[in-house]
This record gives structure tokens, sequence and C-alpha cells, in this order.
């Protein structure tokens, strides 16, 4: 096992709009890319499991080959800058993904 | 007979600042024009909320004062895309003060083209009636008369329409209200006859500056040009690149879907784009499909005060306080409540961030507490900044003097870095008007006026 944030190149969380937070992850090599595509560890339940959220707050869950990345799109509990947001740019939102644990063994 | 249109974007943000060179080295390129966004809602409501800007006049002014005289002794538009921040009228306003004062100082003169993102409460309250306004997205409440009411400043982005239209009357200065990140980038090349889809796409990566070289930076020039069928990007500091993957991988950057972006009157189709380094640093993108919305929509954005913010800054180094932090933080909340039954509990609220326990993401925090010490912040949000003050008050005394048991340290459980310790923050606003309004691209209205010497 191996956790996502080692073999990401990129890792990093960011409003889409007030009302969401935005994942990106990105890699360097096609090989680390669809290591992690078909390693079935990240799906919209594993991803909510690790932010400890229902799965229907993850609005897009996209492999997208061109850029070697994939994005999830949550829904925010509060909007930017209201009052009880911890993170008007929601650029510090990225870490519980960080160590989410890829099966690197699954045959490709 | 066509030719490639070539457009300079200085920096992703006006008053960001970028390197002279970088932009030196994109007007020998020989541009069309040069754009600037400076917009965003990143920084919150509270910009579009209390008419500021997220950058300062001095920064806006040293940025334009190269981009403005490059403009006009070229001959060539400047476009300033969400002027101000948040592009409502009095953003609008200011940047145009800044303008008006660069020209008399550099005693330049222009024909400028304003074009307004305002709409009115009536306007709104208008289209709301004929159900022509939708939430964007599901945790966005239904726009109520209330929150109309209560939202004095709206704007909507516009798309690329009113710009062309100022740009064919021949303006040098385009200053728009709230855009559309990329329209003012796509004007340019639609005013010359290129394809919407591949002006816009360029539009997304031009309007972050060189935020899709490596490094990547907001903080310095690119150039993007357009053909038939493709256009090309590439930076204009040999201190980074664009490659297939920087280029592909930014149209991720803040955007809901990899590929699939939502614009004023369209949606643009990125899936199956091809990306080619055509030479060394200069990236190739054909590909990209625009797909006409089967209703023009613009969206709206609107900020509502919500309440008044007084916050404390303390740190915390004892090792007993700090094994039952949060437990003591609630008995400090309920203790406050207490003393002030006599107010009404919807009128303010006790908030606690923990930071190096759990400040940033709050209940979702994954890992457990390790550590010899914790920078606590505590505000209390109410009606008026007397009640938030007082209240934050009282909640900073308890906390400091409150006998958990087992306490040890019997003189203050708090280190204030500073006297005096509570901060009087001011307002606090809300995105109350965040929807999709059935509208037109005529619904902006374009004033043109004199600037400079001769006005």
């Amino acid at each position: 096992m191996t956790k996502l944030g080692d073999l990401a190149k990129v890792l990093r969380s960011k409003n889409s709009g007030p009302f969401e937070i935005t994942l990106d992850v990105l890699f360097d090599s096609r090989e680390s890319y669809e290591r992690v595509k078909g390693s079935g560890s990240v799906t919209p339940r594993t991803v909510s499991e690790a932010y400890g959220i229902s799965e229907e707050r993850i609005r897009h869950f996209v492999f997208f080959d061109p850029a070697l990345g994939f994005k999830v799109t949550m829904s925010r509990e509060v909007s930017s800058g209201s009052t009880g947001d911890r993170d008007v740019y929601g650029a510090q939102q990225h870490a519980p993904l960080m160590r989410l644990e890829i099966d690197c063994d699954r045959e490709v | 007979m066509s030719t490639d249109i070539r457009i300079l974007s200085p920096c992703g943000m006006l008053g960001y600042g970028f390197p002279e060179k970088s932009f030196r080295n994109g007007l020998e390129k020989d541009p069309h024009g040069i754009v600037v966004d400076a917009g965003s809602t990143d920084g919150g409501p509270h910009k579009l909320g209390a008419g500021v800007s997220i950058v300062s006049k001095r920064a806006v002014k040293k940025d334009l004062g190269l981009m403005l005289p490059a403009g006009l002794s070229r001959g060539i538009p400047v476009v300033i895309g969400s002027a101000g921040g948040s592009g409502a009228r009095t953003h609008v306003e200011w940047t145009l003060e800044i303008i008006d004062e660069l020209l008399a100082e550099l005693e330049l003169e222009a024909k400028i083209a304003v074009i307004w993102a305002d709409f009115s409460q009536e306007d709104v309250r208008q289209a709301s009636a004929e159900g022509r306004i939708s939430p964007l997205s599901p945790n966005i409440p239904a726009l109520t008369e209330e929150a109309i009411a209560a939202t004095p400043r709206i704007v909507a982005q516009m798309g690329h329409e009113p710009i062309v239209e100022a740009l064919r009357a021949g303006a040098d200065i385009i200053v728009c209200g709230r855009a559309y990140d990329p329209s003012p980038f796509a004007a340019i090349g639609i005013l010359h006859g290129k394809d919407p889809a591949l002006c816009y796409h360029l539009g997304k990566i031009l309007e972050c500056g060189a935020l899709c070289a490596e490094p990547g930076t907001t903080k310095d020039s690119i150039l993007g040009t357009i053909g038939d069928g493709s256009f090309t990007v590439e930076s204009l500091n040999p201190q980074r690149q664009c490659s297939e993957t920087s280029v592909a991988a930014h149209t991720f950057y803040e955007k809901e879907h990899p590929y699939l972006l939502h614009g004023p009157g369209f949606m643009l189709d990125l899936e199956h784009c091809r990306f080619e380094e055509a030479e060394t640093g200069v990236v190739k993108v054909s590909g990209s499909r625009l797909v006409p919305a089967e209703t023009y929509t613009v969206k709206l954005e609107g900020a509502r005060q919500t309440a008044y913010r007084t916050f404390v800054v303390a740190g915390i180094r004892d090792p007993i306080l700090l094994g039952k932090l949060e437990e003591v933080e609630e008995l400090v909340r309920a203790q406050a409540r207490e003393y002030y039954r006599d107010v009404p509990e919807t009128d303010y609220a006790i908030r606690f961030y923990n930071y190096g326990m759990n400040g940033v993401l709050g209940s979702q925090e994954p890992e457990t507490f390790r550590g010899h010490e914790v920078g606590v912040l505590f505000e209390v949000v109410a009606r008026t900044q007397e009640l938030a003050s007082s209240i934050c008050a009282t909640v900073r005394s308890t906390f400091l003097h409150y006998g958990y048991e087992g306490r040890k340290s019997t003189a203050g459980n708090l280190a204030f870095p500073f006297a005096p310790s509570d901060i009087e923050f001011g307002p606090v606003y809300e995105f109350s008007v965040y929807h999709l309004m059935e509208s037109s691209p005529d619904a902006f209205t374009i004033e043109h006026r004199r600037g400079g010497a001769k006005r």
C-alpha cells in the first residue's frame, strides 16, 4: 500500500465557486496515473470516507487522461467566508486525500 | 486570408504585478490586445458585500502604468475584466479613478468604454417572479424575496458579446464590470472572427497569467495565439515553460469539472482536446468544442451582511489543559451562555478554532492530536458589534480564569500575544446570491467616455 500523496505530483484543494471545494490530483507519469486510476482505491466512496462526509456531497468525480489527473468536487457545508467557514479559499482541504491508501499491487 | 491573433496576458490578477521584462517580451510579439483579469470570488463575500478591492490602489496603478501606455502607443486595446475584484459599480468606479489619475499623469488621452454588470434588486426580483432564477448547485437555497432585499449589490458575469461591441466601437481601454473570467480574452479573438470555442478555452488559460507554465505563477506574463483550428500558449519568461501536461492540467484549476466548463450562454467541452508541443515551450491546443446552451443564462453574485465579529487569538502551552481542551471550551461556552441568558441564543454564536489540533479541518480532522502547544482563536459573531464584543469579553475572561478539573496553573489559561486581546472585526458577509438567471447578452450596458488630457 502506498499513500496517494506519495504518488501524486500535484495534490491540491481550492474553491470552485464559494459553495464547492474541488480537489485536483495530477501525476507526472502515465504509469503512476494509470496505476492509481486502475487501483480501485479511489472512488466516490473512499473519498467521502476519507472526509467523513456523505457520498451525496460529492458532485463530480472525473478522471481526465490528457492531463494525467482526476478531480473530485464536493459541496461545502459552509460557503466561503460565511460565519463558521474555516478555509475561505478552500486551499487546505486536501490533506485527508493525501492519506488515502492506494492498492498498487492490483493488476491494471 | 486569415491571420493569427495574439493576446498578451500580463498577470493573473490586476495588481498582482509581473516582471516588466516578460511583459516587454510579449509586446515584441506584436499582440492584438492586452487583457487582464481583475476579478475573483476566492477571497470570500466581503469584497463584494463591503464594496472594497482585494488589491491595493497602489498596485493596480503600478500594473496599469505599464499596460496603458503600451496599449495606447501601439493602438491596441487594453481590456480589464471584473474591475476592482468584484466588478460592481463601486469597484468599476474605483478602477476608473485610477485610470483617470494615470492618464493625467502620463498626459495621455483615451477612448474608454465601461461595461456595467450591476443588476438592480428590482431586476432580480422580477426575474425571480418570472421563474428565471435557479440556484447553481443543490446546497444553495432558492432565492427569496428576503435575500434579494438584503443584498444591495448584485452583479452578473458577462460574456464576450458586450466586450466585442465595445472593441468594435473603437475603445482604447475597456473596463468591464463583473465578467466570466475568460470573456475579456475571448472577445479579442471573436472580434477577429476566430472560433469562439478556441477563444474561450484560451481565455480560460490566459486569465490566470503564467499559472499554466512550469513553475506556474499568476504573477507573470503569458502569450496566447489563436490560429484556425488551434491555438498556442507560450511563456514569456525563459525561467518557465509550458508543456503539454501543464497546459492540459490547467483546465482543472478552480473549476468543478476537469473538461466541462459552463459560461454565459454555453458549455465548453474540452474532453477531446489535443495538447501537443508545437516547438519547445509552445503548446498547441486543438479540439475545443463549444456547445450553445438552450437558454442564455448569466451567473448572478451578491453578498449580504449577516453579523458582526469580535475575536481573540491566544496560545496554550499547559499540557493538562491541552489534554482536555475541547471539553474545557464547551464549559466556557456554557458559562458565557448562562451569563447572557437574557440574550436570545439565536442572536449570537461562539466558536473556537484550535490551531495545531484541528483548526483547519475541524470535525473532519482525521489525525489525533499530538503536540505541546495550540493556538486558539475564538470568535463571537452577533447581531451588533456591541453584542459581539461584550460576549467575546466574557468568553475571554471566563476562558482565561476557568478552573477546570485537575488544573495546576491557577493564574491563567491563555497566553495573549497582544494587548488588547479582543479585536473588533466589523461586519461579516455571506454570498446570498449565487444563482443562474435567464437573461440576454444585451442586459449589460456600455458607456463610452473620454479619458485623459483632452477630456
